[in-house]
C-alpha cells in the first residue's frame, strides 16, 4: 500500500489508487490547496472578532498596539518574507535536480522561522514582565492602562500571534522532514510533493503575518 | 499493482484479506474505515439514545421524578452534543460515504487513504474527551456552548468545547478527502452527471464541511479562551457581546444542519430509484439543488436570532433568504415523487425507510417554512415547536435515510442478507413511535411550552406522557435492529453481489467487495440510473 | 375564511391576548392549511403511487422518463411564490411587533437567575409579576443580571431575548383581562423552568389601586416588609420558608437560632450575622451538602432597612 521510491530508475511508484505520479501529485497539490482555505478560514474568524471590537474600541485597540514594538515586528515580517523566497529557491533547485543547494535553502528557511521565534520569545517575555498579559490577568492598575478592558486587546494579541507562532513551529517541523527526506535522497525531478506542499503551508502562514502584523503594530 | 493481477479468488475480499485487530486499526481502505466508523458512531448513538430516553423518562411527569433540574440539564447537553458531534455530522458521510463514495466513482480508494485513517483517530480522541467529560464535572451549557452562561457555569465545558474542536478537524479532513476525491478519482468514462446523487450529496457535504467547520474551530476556541483567560470577546461584564458567539456559532451550525440533512437525500436518491427500477427524475435539478442548498445555507444563520436583539432588517434579510433554501429542497422532493410514477416499485425494508423519510421529512420542511417566518417564529422560537421541527429533519430525515441506507448496504458490506421481516418490523416500530414521540411536541410548543424544560405547568402533561410512550417504541425499535444486524452477520445467508437489481458501479461488483474495489478497471459508459 | 377559522381553532395555540397575537394565529392558520394541502398532495401522491405502481413481476419494464422542463419548473416557481408571500406577511406582522409605539407606559424588567424583577416609574418593585392596565401600550425595557435569559408570553406571541451589559425592548397592547404565564426560553441553568412569573392585565383604576398599595410597603410591620424582600428578590425559588424541603438551596425554616455544619467542618450559628453574611457574601460559609458558587451576591442591592426587614421575617419562619 505503501509508495516504493525507486532511485535507481528516477521513476516514483505511485500509490495504487492513481493513474500516474502526475496523478498523484496533482491531487496531493489540491488537498494541499483545500486544507489551506481552512486554514484562512479559520484565522478569517479571528480576524473578523479583531474587527468588530476594533470597531467598538478603537482608543483601547491604539492603546495596546502602542505597547508593542513595531521594529521588532517589522524585522521579523522581513525575516518571514526572505524565508518565503528561500523556500520557493528550494522547491526550485529540487526541480531541477541540485538536492545539495536545495538542502541550504532548508536549513535557511528553517533558520528564519527559528530567527521569528526567538524574536517573539523576547517580545513574550518583555510583555510578561511589563504586566501585559492576555484577559483578566491583566492588572489595569498595576500597570496603569487608561481603558479597563485592555486586558482584551492583549487576549486577542497573544491568541493571534500565538496561533500563528504554533503553526509557525508547525511549518518548521515540516521543513524539517523533508529537509532530512531530501537528505535521504527521496526526491527528485520528478517526485517532489511533499515539498511542494510543506512550500505552500509556509507561504500561507507568511501571508497571514502579513496580515497581522499592521493589525496588531501599527493600528491607531 | 492490482491491474497487473487478473487471477484473483473470489472467496478474497476486504474483510478477510488482511486479518487481525492490528490489521484493521492500520488499514488504509477506505471500506475498513468506514466500518470503523460504523462501530464508534453506533456505540456513541447508544449513549445519546439512553440520554434521550432519560429526558423523556424525566418529562413524564412534571415536578422533580427520577433526576434533579442540574442532572437534567447535564441529560439534555449530553444527549444534543453527543447526537450531534458524534453521531449525525460523521454518520451519513463517514460511515457509507467512505464505504461507497469512492466505489461509486470507481476508484479504489480515496484521495488521500492516510489522511482518512487519520481522520477516524482525530475523531476518536475527540469523541473520547467529550465523553470523559462525563465522568469529571459535567458539562450543562446545552449542546450550543451559549454565552455567557457557558462561560459562567462551572462544568467542564472547557474540554467539552476543545473537544468538539478537534471532532471539527476530524470532519474538515473527512470532507477535504471527498472532494479531492470527487475532483480526480473519477475512474474514465464518470463524468460529473454520471456520479451517483449519493456522490453529489456527499460532494456538496464535504464542501460545507471544509467552509464552515473552521469558522466553529475558530468560534470553540475563543469560547475556550474566554473560560481560561476571560478575554473579553463574549462576556458583557468585561465589554464583550454575547450575541456575537451566537452570529459566529450559527454560521457553522446552521451549515451543519445541511451536513446532516444532505448526506440523506443523496441515499433517498439511491434507494428511490433502485427500488422503483427507474431512472431518477430531473438527475440535473436534484444535483443542483444540492450545491443550491449548501450555497444558501451560508447566509442564513440569523434566522436562529429573530427574538436575540438583532435589528428587524436583518431578521427580514434572513427570512427572506432563508425561505429561498426552500425551493431547493421542494424541488428535491417533487423529483422523488415523480421518480415513482410508473416505477416497479417493491417494499423492502431499505425502500420502507425511503417513503418513511419523505413522509417525515415533508413534515419537516413544511414546518420549517413556518419557523422561517418572522412574526410566526416568535412565538415559536425555543419552544418544543422547534424540538418537534429539527427532530422531524434530523432524526426523522437523517436517521431514517441512514437506516434506510445502512438496510439497502448491508448485503454488499458484510456479504450476507438480514432477516427481512424482521427489519420491516424495526421501520414499523421506529416510524410509529417517532410520530407518536414528536407529533405532540409540535402541539406542545405551539401551546408556549418551552425546551430545555426540566418542569412544566400542568397544561402540558397529557402531551408529553404520549411522547415519552412514543420514545419506549424508538427505543424497541432499535434494539430490534440491532439484533436484525447481529443476526445478519452471524446466520445471514450469502448475499449476491446484486440482490436489488441496482444499477450503480458498487452491485456490479462482489459482495463484500475486494480490497481494490474493483478486480478489472472500470470504464463507465452509461449515467447511474440505466433501467431500460 | 370558514377554513381559517378550522384552523385557527385546531392550531391549539393559547388565548389571545392582544391584537397582535390575533394577526401571528392567523398566519399560522394560513400556513397551517397550506402545509396540509402540500402535505396531502406530496404524501398523498407517494402512498397513490406506491400503491398503483408497486412492482408485479420481477421483470417490470419502466419508462425511461429523466426530466421535465417545464413540470420542474412549475414546482420550483409555485413554492416560490407561496414562500414569499408567506415572508412578506411574515414581515408586515414581524413589524408591528417590533414598531415601538411612542408615550408607551414603561415598565423595566431585569431578568436573573431565576427570577423576574420589575420596577415600576414610582419605585414599586415585584417579582415574576408585571401587573398592567388593559387597552394601553405598555413597554418592557429589559437587561439581565447574569446570563442570557428570554421573555416569553404564549398569550401575546410576544418574545425577545433578555441580554446582560444591553437593554431590549418589547411592546404589547393587552386587549383581555386576566393572568397569562411567562416564561424563560432561553436557557439560563439550574431553574430554566422555574422561571414562571405572571402577566396580570387588570383595569386602568385596578392598575392605579395596586400601585398605591404596593407604594405603602414602606410602612408594614418590619417581619411583612421582610416577606416582601424575600418575594421581590426572589429568594424562594431556591429556599423554601414553610417546610424543610430542599430546593437549590438550604431550607430556611426553623433555621434561626439552630447551628448549622458548613461544608470545612465547623459550626456556625444561624443568627442575624450569619443571615447578614449569607446575603452579602454566599461562599464564605456554605452549609455542608450544597455546592458553592451558586447563589448570587446581593451586595449593594439591599438597604439597612430591607436587611433588618428580612432578619426578621427569618426569625419569624415557624
Amino acid at each position: 500500500m505503501s509508495t516504493v521510491e525507486s532511485h535507481a530508475s528516477h521513476e516514483h511508484h505511485f500509490a495504487h489508487h492513481f493513474k500516474s505520479a502526475d496523478h498523484e501529485f496533482l491531487t496531493s497539490k489540491q488537498g494541499i490547496w483545500l486544507f489551506m482555505v481552512t486554514e484562512i478560514l479559520m484565522f478569517g474568524g479571528l480576524f473578523v472578532a479583531y474587527f468588530i471590537f476594533h470597531h467598538i474600541y478603537p482608543g483601547m485597540f491604539a492603546e495596546g498596539a502602542k505597547s508593542l514594538d513595531w521594529r521588532m515586528g517589522f524585522g521579523n515580517t522581513l525575516v518571514l518574507i526572505f524565508s518565503s523566497f528561500t523556500m520557493a529557491l528550494g522547491i526550485h533547485q529540487i526541480q531541477k535536480g541540485h538536492n545539495k543547494k536545495a538542502v541550504l535553502s532548508l536549513a535557511l528557511t528553517i533558520l528564519c522561522g527559528a530567527i521569528f521565534m526567538v524574536v517573539k520569545y523576547f517580545e513574550y517575555t518583555h510583555k510578561f514582565h511589563l504586566g501585559l498579559y492576555p484577559g483578566k490577568y491583566l492588572d489595569v492598575a498595576k500597570v496603569g492602562a487608561e481603558h479597563a478592558n485592555l486586558g482584551m486587546y492583549f487576549g486577542f494579541y497573544y491568541l493571534m500571534s500565538g496561533m500563528h507562532g504554533l503553526h509557525v513551529l508547525i511549518g518548521m517541523a515540516l521543513i524539517a522532514w523533508v529537509l532530512f527526506r531530501t537528505m535521504r535522497g527521496d526526491f527528485h525531478s520528478h517526485y517532489y510533493t511533499p515539498v511542494e506542499g510543506v512550500g505552500i503551508f509556509w507561504h500561507i502562514i507568511d501571508l497571514i503575518w502579513i496580515f497581522l502584523f499592521p493589525l496588531l503594530y501599527l493600528v491607531g | 499493482m492490482a491491474a497487473t493481477t487478473h487471477h484473483h479468488n473470489p472467496d478474497v475480499n476486504y474483510i478477510n484479506e488482511f486479518k487481525g485487530i492490528g490489521s484493521w486499526l492500520t488499514s488504509l481502505d477506505h471500506k475498513r474505515i468506514g466500518l470503523m466508523y460504523m462501530i464508534s458512531v453506533l456505540t456513541f448513538f447508544l449513549f445519546g439514545g439512553i440520554a434521550a430516553l432519560g429526558i423523556r423518562l424525566e418529562l413524564f411527569s412534571p415536578g422533580q421524578t427520577v433526576m434533579t433540574a442540574d442532572q437534567y440539564n447535564q441529560f439534555m447537553t449530553y444527549h444534543g452534543a453527543i447526537m450531534v458531534f458524534m453521531v449525525i455530522v460523521p454518520g451519513i458521510p463517514a460511515i457509507l460515504g467512505n464505504f461507497f463514495l469512492p466505489i461509486h466513482v470507481g476508484a479504489k480508494d480515496v484521495a488521500f487513504p492516510r489522511l482518512n485513517l487519520l481522520s477516524w483517530y482525530v475523531f476518536m480522541v475527540g469523541a473520547l474527551m467529550g465523553i470523559a467529560t462525563l465522568f469529571m464535572h459535567k458539562v450543562d451549557t446545552g449542546w450550543t456552548f451559549y454565552t455567557p452562561y457557558s462561560i459562567k457555569t462551572s462544568g467542564a465545558a472547557t474540554m467539552m468545547v476543545v473537544a468538539a474542536f478537534i471532532m471539527g478537524m476530524s470532519s474538515i479532513l473527512t470532507g477535504l478527502n471527498f472532494i479531492a476525491t470527487v475532483h480526480k478519482l473519477r475512474c474514465p468514462g464518470m463524468t460529473m452527471y454520471r456520479m451517483p446523487l449519493f456522490v453529489w450529496a456527499i460532494y456538496s457535504t464535504a464542501i460545507l464541511q471544509l467552509l464552515a467547520t473552521p469558522v466553529l474551530g475558530i468560534t470553540l476556541l475563543l469560547l475556550a479562551a474566554e473560560r481560561i483567560l476571560g478575554v473579553g470577546i463574549f462576556d458583557p461584564a468585561l465589554g464583550g457581546d454575547p450575541v456575537l458567539f451566537q452570529h459566529f456559532f450559527w454560521f457553522y451550525s446552521h451549515p451543519a444542519v445541511y451536513i446532516m440533512i444532505l448526506p440523506a437525500m443523496g441515499v433517498v436518491s439511491e434507494l428511490i430509484a433502485a427500488f422503483s427500477r427507474k431512472t431518477i427524475f430531473g438527475y440535473t435539478a436534484i444535483a443542483y439543488s444540492s450545491l443550491g442548498i449548501a450555497a444558501v445555507s451560508f447566509f442564513v444563520w440569523g434566522h436562529h436570532m429573530y427574538v436575540s436583539g438583532q435589528s428587524e432588517t436583518a431578521g427580514i434579510v434572513f427570512s427572506f433568504l432563508t425561505m429561498l433554501v426552500g425551493v431547493p429542497t421542494a424541488i428535491k422532493m417533487f423529483n422523488w415523487l415523480a421518480t415513482l410514477y410508473r416505477g416497479s416499485i417493491s417494499f423492502q425494508s431499505p425502500m420502507l425507510f425511503a417513503l418513511g423519510f419523505l413522509f417525515l421529512f415533508m413534515i419537516g420542511g413544511v414546518t420549517g417554512i413556518m419557523l422561517a417566518t418572522l412574526a410566526v417564529d416568535v412565538h415559536f422560537h425555543d419552544t418544543y415547536f422547534v424540538v418537534a421541527h429539527f427532530h422531524y429533519v434530523m432524526v426523522g430525515g437523517t436517521l431514517m435515510a441512514l437506516m434506510g441506507g445502512f438496510y439497502y448496504w448491508f448485503p454488499k458490506m458484510f456479504g450476507k442478507m438480514y432477516n427481512e421481516g424482521l427489519a420491516r418490523v424495526t421501520f414499523v416500530f421506529i416510524f410509529i413511535g417517532f410520530n407518536v414521540t414528536f407529533f405532540p411536541q409540535f402541539i406542545l410548543g405551539a401551546m408556549g411550552m418551552p425546551r430545555r424544560y426540566f418542569d412544566y405547568i400542568p397544561a402540558y402533561e397529557s402531551l408529553n406522557k404520549i411522547s415519552t410512550v412514543g420514545s419506549w417504541l424508538i427505543g424497541i425499535g432499535f434494539l430490534i435492529s440491532l439484533y436484525v444486524i447481529i443476526d445478519g452477520l452471524l446466520r445471514g445467508k450469502k448475499a449476491p453481489a446484486n440482490p436489488w437489481g441496482a444499477k450503480t458501479l458498487e452491485w456490479q461488483v462482489p459482495s463484500p467487495p475486494p480490497h481494490t474495489n474493483f478486480h478489472h478497471d472500470p470504464v463507465v459508459t452509461a449515467g447511474p440510473y440505466e433501467y431500460r | 375564511m370558514m377554513w381559517m377559522n378550522v384552523a385557527r381553532a385546531q392550531s391549539l395555540m393559547p388565548t389571545r391576548g392582544t391584537e397582535v397575537a390575533s394577526q401571528v394565529s392567523n398566519l399560522y392558520s394560513f400556513l397551517l392549511i397550506v402545509s396540509f394541502i402540500a402535505s396531502a398532495i406530496l404524501i398523498g401522491g407517494m402512498i397513490f403511487f406506491a400503491w398503483k405502481y408497486k412492482r408485479k413481476t420481477d421483470n417490470d419494464k419502466t419508462p425511461y422518463i429523466s426530466h421535465s422542463t417545464a413540470l420542474e419548473f412549475l414546482w420550483s416557481f409555485i413554492p416560490l411564490v407561496i414562500f414569499l408571500g408567506v415572508f412578506v406577511w411574515g414581515w408586515y406582522v414581524y413589524h408591528q411587533m417590533r414598531d415601538m409605539p411612542k408615550d408607551a407606559l414603561e415598565i423595566h424588567v431585569v431578568g436573573k437567575q431565576w427570577a423576574w424583577e420589575t420596577q415600576y416609574k414610582s419605585g414599586v418593585k415585584a417579582s415574576n409579576l408585571v401587573v398592567a392596565p388593559i387597552d394601553t401600550d405598555v413597554k418592557l425595557i429589559m437587561s439581565s443580571n447574569d446570563v442570557i435569559h428570554s421573555f416569553y408570553v404564549p398569550s401575546f406571541r410576544i418574545k425577545q431575548d433578555v441580554v446582560p451589559g444591553r437593554y431590549t425592548a418589547l411592546w404589547f397592547k393587552a386587549n383581555k383581562l386576566g393572568e397569562f404565564h411567562i416564561f424563560c426560553t432561553e436557557y439560563c441553568g439550574t431553574q430554566h423552568s422555574g422561571m414562571i412569573g405572571t402577566m396580570k392585565i387588570v383595569s386602568r383604576e385596578d392598575y392605579d389601586r395596586w400601585l398605591e398599595e404596593e407604594s405603602k410597603v414602606g410602612l408594614l410591620p418590619l417581619a411583612e416588609r421582610g416577606a416582601k424582600v424575600f418575594q421581590v428578590k426572589a429568594c424562594a425559588s431556591c429556599h423554601s420558608v414553610s417546610d424543610a424541603v430542599v430546593k437549590v438551596g438550604p431550607s430556611l425554616w426553623q433555621r434561626f437560632g439552630h447551628e448549622e455544619e458548613t461544608s470545612s467542618g465547623e459550626k456556625v450559628m444561624f443568627d442575624e450575622n450569619y443571615i447578614r453574611e449569607s446575603v452579602l457574601n454566599p461562599n464564605a460559609k456554605i452549609v455542608k451538602g450544597f455546592p458553592s458558587n451558586v447563589m448570587p451576591s446581593f451586595q449593594g442591592q439591599l438597604s439597612e432597612v430591607e436587611m433588618a426587614a428580612l432578619i426578621e421575617y427569618l426569625k419569624g419562619l415557624k
